[in-house]
């Protein structure tokens, strides 16, 4: 039998694992471009909301809707980045937050109007409900399921980061953009193309955090401070630091709601504040 | 009168930017027609003329010295929350709560710059949001003292210098601010318009640069810091006085970004920027609010995406490169 600490912690990862999914793409882009897009959870909320609706009123499988939650994230965040954020790429970090911050303010009132402020419920598939008892613990299955997916996210980008093409030319871009740039690689489209998938993945951290945290207008603003914390926390550009940081967060998280929820998110902004003091470039950070 | 050949010119030059010119008296005197024109929305005017006071002090910090703040806030609710606990725990005298309060807030201040001259860019924002968020879920979990998210109860201000009593239409309300609000103002447009003014936007313009030529930037900083902080908490208790009371609303992260909004709306690193954008947004919340209160901040994201994309200097930066344009013709 295990004590309670390791429930505690196995909810702690799980939620680290989906903060991990919606903040790897914005520390990827921030790394490439040095571009602070407070939008990100923007895209993330698209996602959830889509999928709450395909599945909600048009009785869509759950998994069906996550391909789509992350499609429909990645579209959107290429036309947001061919009509804005393109231009501002050598603005100061004050014009790209507040243009950011715009976007994201009007996420929020337009989701309040198409589908109220009111939480978004959802049904999640028979296969995911309950507990399997594992050592006298009960792990929840769709928290299996969220880790599993986590992990698969990361193979999947470690993998094509490290042996592909692509991957080659981003982190030659994250490197050294004008070098690369003279190297023949074609920065700009480099970017746009990991701001799509890295909007895609928020997109689809979106759809899977109904079932955990629930999805209303202000998940835009409420899941930014978490994403915006782990991204600084980890490192600009560092995958392997956004894991870390995540899992970090979350479980402090969960074990500071656990055993001090008198402090409520306190114990977060600090881990946060204490850790920038100690390294301003996050734990994985090289500038 | 001393002869101008023994003024060095830099004197000459800090002495043109700080002559008056017939618009700001122009409007100066425009503020005191909301007593006349306006009686009934006094105590509109008078929470404009706080949040006013509020972004003057942000400017100085972004404006001038280019440190960007997301966390501002902080100040502005150790300031409200300092005033409202000193009526009720020692007297309800405004002047001195409003002292009490600008010491709070300036320690604190004084405090957190240690941390803030030390960094820059992503690192420095998210620090300042990290400060602003921890002081908010102290004033949320220190529910004995501050009331948590029921507000602080029991804030009884006594009327000013005795005589002037906080009455329901916000006479008193709208002077009592106005006047600290010039007062400020005057102060603040000394410190911009001396030479550590000048050293503020050279940090601006070039961090590296600036210890390069001798100046210390990061004492500079910390000084520019702590008084943006004092005087937000200023802003913080003029608010707590005139509505006696002190909410969680005050510390909010809403309430930094909707000064940064101000602030760049009206242009930032102009002393009239903060003020303009405090009326236009407290004006236009005030209307659109009456209308649609939840689609409030649709127009405010509008609005933002407007001015970074077509005003980068904000409405005065746009409206001082008309002038400039139709002035050369």
């Amino acid at each position: 039998m295990l004590p309670p600490v390791f429930g505690v912690l196995f909810d702690g990862i799980a939620y680290g694992m989906l903060l991990f999914v919606l903040s790897v793409g914005l520390s990827v882009t921030l790394g490439l471009m040095n571009f602070v897009n407070l939008a990100h959870c923007a895209f993330a909320m698209l996602g959830g909301y889509l999928t709450a609706t395909l599945v909600n009123d048009f009785n869509w499988s759950f998994f069906a809707t996550l391909p789509l939650a992350f499609i429909a994230a990645a579209t959107a965040s290429i036309a947001f980045e061919r009509v804005f954020y393109r231009r501002l790429y050598r603005a100061g970090d004050l014009d790209q937050v507040l243009l950011t911050i715009g976007i994201a303010f009007v996420s929020v009132a337009i989701a309040a109007y198409l589908f109220g402020t009111a939480q978004q419920p959802i049904q999640t598939p028979p296969l995911l409900r309950g507990a399997i008892d594992f050592l006298g613990l009960s792990l929840g299955k769709y928290r299996l399921f969220l880790i599993a997916i986590a992990l698969v996210v990361t193979i999947l980008l470690v993998v094509g980061i490290e042996y592909t093409r692509f991957g080659a030319q981003v982190r030659a871009a994250v490197d050294n953009q004008r070098m690369a740039g003279g190297l023949g690689i074609n920065v700009e489209r480099t970017f746009a193309v990991t701001f799509a998938l890295g909007s895609g993945l928020a997109g689809l951290g979106g759809a899977l955090a109904i079932e955990i945290v629930g999805l209303d207008p202000n998940f835009s603003f409420i899941y930014l401070v978490y994403v915006l914390i782990i991204v600084s926390v980890g490192g600009l550009g560092s995958i392997a630091g956004s894991l870390a940081a995540a899992i970090l967060i979350g479980v402090s998280d969960i074990a500071g709601k656990y055993y001090f929820p008198e402090l409520g998110a306190f114990l977060i902004y600090l881990v946060m504040v204490v850790i920038l003091m100690w390294r301003p470039s996050g734990l994985f950070g090289r500038r | 009168m001393v002869p101008t050949d023994t003024i060095s010119a830099p004197q000459l030059y800090l002495q043109s930017l700080s002559r008056w010119s017939a618009t700001e008296i122009a409007f100066w005197l425009a503020t005191l027609l909301p007593f006349f024109l306006f009686p009934n929305y006094l105590s509109l005017a008078s929470q404009i003329a706080i949040t006013a006071l509020f972004a003057l002090s942000l400017d100085l910090i972004l404006g001038y010295a280019g440190v960007v703040s997301l966390g501002h806030a902080a100040f502005f609710g150790i300031g409200a929350y300092a005033a409202g606990l000193f009526s009720k725990f020692v007297w309800g005298e405004p002047i001195s709560g409003l002292l009490v309060a600008a010491l709070l807030a300036g320690l604190a201040g004084y405090a957190t710059s240690f941390i803030i001259c030390r960094f820059r860019h992503l690192t420095l924002i998210m620090l300042t949001l990290g400060l602003g968020l921890l002081a908010f879920e102290v004033a949320n979990s220190a529910h004995w003292l501050t009331g948590g998210s029921d507000g602080l109860q029991g804030v009884r201000i006594w009327p000013l210098f005795g005589i002037f009593k906080f009455d329901l239409y916000g006479y008193t309300a709208y002077s009592y601010s106005l006047a600290v609000l010039f007062l400020f103002f005057l102060g603040m447009r000394r410190l911009v318009h001396s030479p550590f003014g000048l050293a503020l936007r050279g940090i601006r313009e070039n961090l590296v640069r600036m210890p390069a030529i001798g100046a210390a930037s990061r004492a500079h900083i910390r000084k520019a810091y702590t008084i943006a902080a004092a005087v937000a908490g200023i802003a913080g208790a003029l608010l707590t006085q005139t509505t006696e009371s002190a909410a969680l609303e005050s510390i909010s992260f809403q309430r930094s970004a909707d000064v940064l909004v101000m602030l760049v709306l009206g242009g930032a690193g102009r002393l009239y920027g903060g003020l303009i954008g405090a009326i236009i947004f407290m004006i236009a919340r005030d209307q659109f609010s009456g209308i649609a209160p939840q689609y409030w901040y649709f127009w405010i994201g509008i609005l933002l995406i407007v001015v970074v994309m077509l005003l980068p200097n904000g409405i005065l930066g746009g409206l001082s490169k008309i002038f400039a344009r139709w002035s050369r013709k």
